[in-house]
């Protein structure tokens, strides 16, 4: 009775093909057509330049806490971009620059941030989960859609994201489980920016890599370098063509940085030095693949003004946005309002209308308040 | 008119469901070639197969998040979770997703789910296996709470849950699977979500029961009435949210007085919103203070103490006895 080996050995590949200093690998150089090349640049640009406005905004009391994706660009364009329209996309709250590309209109978004769930409805049409903020909860969702879509013989891939603190909920692991055992047509996509608020990925877990955590699952696992739009693209082209020629689902853990604050409500100098943020901007996505463009003739001149009109005429667009009526909240709750709810919508129309009213004027009687009639037969 | 017990006719209703509607699967653990622990989906693996009747993983929260993502997509399926005490294990996806897509996605969205569990006491289990924990769902805005009483208003309230368009977690008692077997039509039947029914008529008081306990009401009616002459009324609640208040507060609002019998827990459980509505709808009618004859807030003792701690008869026929008499 030999103690024996079990497994061949697993291994995980990592996948890098334009370096930070805009070395590219010709070898492994994806084909990827110049318009479409053009239109990566504009969406990460475009998620870099909104991200900018919108700590501003924050700043200025015209929208809420929201979470930054300074840094993470590439993990998010390279991905998305490997998706159709018919293809689903299951966000967590970082994927910003992700969501303008499955085209959620940026004045939407502004909406959601500034407490309006109407910016959280997706188009009727448009295969996108809205943000999910709880960590790791979509990964379910993401396999229960991929279920749903082999159930009914539909050719969609699912495309679900979460960052690397994720990788610690129970729900992250019991998805990939879930995927592993039912065969489904999913990518899940870790954006490992290095950083759960305060928590460093070494805190977060003694496994060399994320991708890694793949293979417990029997699935394959690839790390990327997640600031490389390229090396990003290729992988997720790969998997989601697995995924959609029947052969299951892929790990891909995108290896990038998050240049910013977790959350606008975030102070991060309280945790981690400047030495390390910029080592990181020197590894910037924008900057490599704005070289790599130019050296291809395709970086367009006045980009970055273009792309500052699109996001000033958005923000016109969400400053029109009328007041929030407060009687909206009754009309999502069920798809039929039980009783109790109509008497609570009553409610509170009666009290907008009090408030509608013009003030009563000084020496009127205040109006009595109601009594019933006693009807106790003690 | 066949007569089925609680098992057999809740499988009827998804036998007929699933026959009727391809979308309606069936997903937990042990459901599929087992026909799940207490039998209520058997057969229904070998009638429509494992990518319709899915054995799933052992991980609640998979299973309730997996049936999200199928309800989000079209799907309407219908959730066993294998006994309501392991079900803080996908709380959250109940809570955070299942309750809330609909307003999240102000309807883009909704999330047509069952969420099947067993509950209830008085069945000599271990510890997580005699629970009653109705009152967390009913205090979570977006769900529906269903807690059938026998076989004929089971299957018809499943057949009613799997047809709404909003997620309905279902109770099912385990003192009630096999308790005794009623008269269950062929044709499909449903009833709707959302209202009790007065199943005893009375002037002198008001029991307001569901699920197991709806049994001890109705025997101290009947005691009630034998040894008091007092005639009391009794309520099935059916539904616990949304609550039917117009047919709590019509019966008060007559006789006067009542009685909220419950398995759960009593403090903010669901006789104190039930006690909070009769104020409400009915306070002026009121003869005598609303009494709770409820489980004691403590955890789950052991078996070995749980018929001091469930309601039994002799506790509801006091407390009914003391209303009446105050």
């Amino acid at each position: 009775m030999p103690r024996t080996v079990l497994e061949p050995r697993f291994q995980v590949e990592y996948l890098s093909i334009l370096d930070s200093d805009g070395n590219l690998d010709g070898a492994l150089e994806p084909d990827i057509p110049p318009a479409e090349l053009k239109r990566l640049y504009h969406g990460m640009l475009l998620g870099r330049r909104l991200d900018e406005r919108m700590i501003r905004l924050q700043r200025q009391g015209r929208i809420g806490t929201f979470a930054p994706i300074k840094g993470q660009e590439a993990s998010q364009i390279g991905a998305v971009s490997t998706l159709r329209p018919v293809d689903w996309m299951v966000p967590s709250f970082r994927e910003t620059a992700a969501m303008l590309w499955r085209g959620w209109p940026i004045e939407k978004l502004l909406m959601l941030y500034a407490g309006y769930l109407e910016g959280g409805q997706p188009a009727p049409e448009q295969h996108d989960l809205p943000v999910t903020i709880p960590v790791a909860t979509q990964m379910p969702h993401a396999v229960g859609l991929a279920y749903a879509a082999q159930y009914r013989g539909d050719d969609a891939v699912v495309m679900a994201f979460c960052g690397d603190g994720a990788t610690s909920e129970g729900d992250f692991h019991e998805a990939l489980n879930f995927a592993g055992v039912w065969h489904v047509p999913v990518v899940f996509l870790v954006q490992n920016n290095q950083w759960a608020i305060s928590i460093p990925l070494k805190k977060q877990t003694h496994s060399r890599t994320i991708a890694q955590k793949a293979l417990a699952y029997g699935l394959p696992g690839l790390q990327v370098d997640g600031n490389d739009v390229l090396a990003v693209h290729a992988a997720c082209r790969e998997a989601v063509e697995r995924a959609r020629a029947g052969d299951g689902p892929t790990l891909i853990e995108c290896v990038t940085y998050r240049l910013g604050m977790h959350t606008t409500a975030d102070d991060p100098t309280k945790y981690r030095s400047a030495e390390e943020v910029e080592a990181w901007e020197r590894k910037d996505p924008l900057t490599r693949f704005g070289a790599y463009l130019q050296k291809k003739n395709l970086l367009e001149d006045g980009i970055n003004e273009s792309v500052d009109a699109e996001i000033a005429a958005a923000v016109q667009r969400f400053e029109a946005v009328g007041a929030a009526d407060p009687l909206v909240m009754f009309d999502h709750a069920y798809g039929e309002r039980p009783a109790h709810l109509e008497a609570q919508r009553a409610e509170v129309a009666a009290r907008l209308s009090d408030a509608g009213r013009p003030a009563p004027a000084p020496g009127d009687p205040p109006s009595p308040p109601m009594r019933g009639q006693r009807t106790s037969r003690r | 008119m066949p007569k089925l017990n609680v098992v057999k006719a809740l499988n009827l209703a998804l036998l007929q469901e699933m026959e009727r509607d391809e979308d309606v699967l069936v997903m937990g653990e042990d459901v599929g070639v087992d026909g799940g622990v207490f039998r209520v989906t058997e057969d229904l693996h070998r009638k429509f197969g494992s990518k319709r009747v899915i054995d799933s993983p052992l991980a609640e929260a998979a299973i309730i998040g997996a049936g999200v993502g199928m309800a989000l997509y079209g799907l309407k399926p219908v959730c066993e979770i294998q006994f309501s005490g392991f079900a803080f294990q996908c709380f959250h996806q109940i809570e955070n997703h299942c309750a809330r897509y609909r307003m999240r996605s102000q309807s883009r969205f909704h999330v047509p789910m069952v969420i099947r569990m067993p509950y209830g006491g008085g069945v000599r289990a271990l510890e997580h296996h005699s629970e009653s924990e109705e009152q967390f769902y009913a205090h979570i805005p977006g769900l529906k709470m269903v807690i059938p009483s026998g076989p004929r208003n089971a299957r018809a309230l499943l057949v009613a849950a799997i047809r709404d368009p909003d997620p309905v977690v279902f109770f099912e008692h385990k003192a009630l699977y096999h308790a005794g077997r009623e008269e269950v039509p062929d044709e499909i039947e449903t009833m709707p979500i959302g209202r009790a029914q007065v199943v005893r008529e009375g002037r002198d008081l008001t029991l307001i029961a569901y699920g197991a306990m709806l049994r001890l009401a109705r025997e101290a009616a009947d005691t009630l009435a034998e040894e008091d002459g007092a005639q009391a009324e009794v309520i099935d609640l059916l539904t616990i949210s949304p609550l039917d208040r117009e047919t709590i507060v019509a019966s008060v609002a007559k006789t006067g007085r009542a009685v909220i019998v419950h398995e759960a827990p009593r403090s903010f459980g669901p006789g104190a919103e039930i006690a909070a509505s009769i104020m409400d709808g009915a306070f002026l009618s009121l003869e005598a203070p609303i009494k709770r004859v409820t489980s004691w807030d403590v955890p789950f003792p052991g078996f070995a103490r749980e018929k001091a701690n469930v309601p039994d008869l002799a506790r509801v026929l006091a407390a009914a006895r003391e209303t009446l008499a105050f």
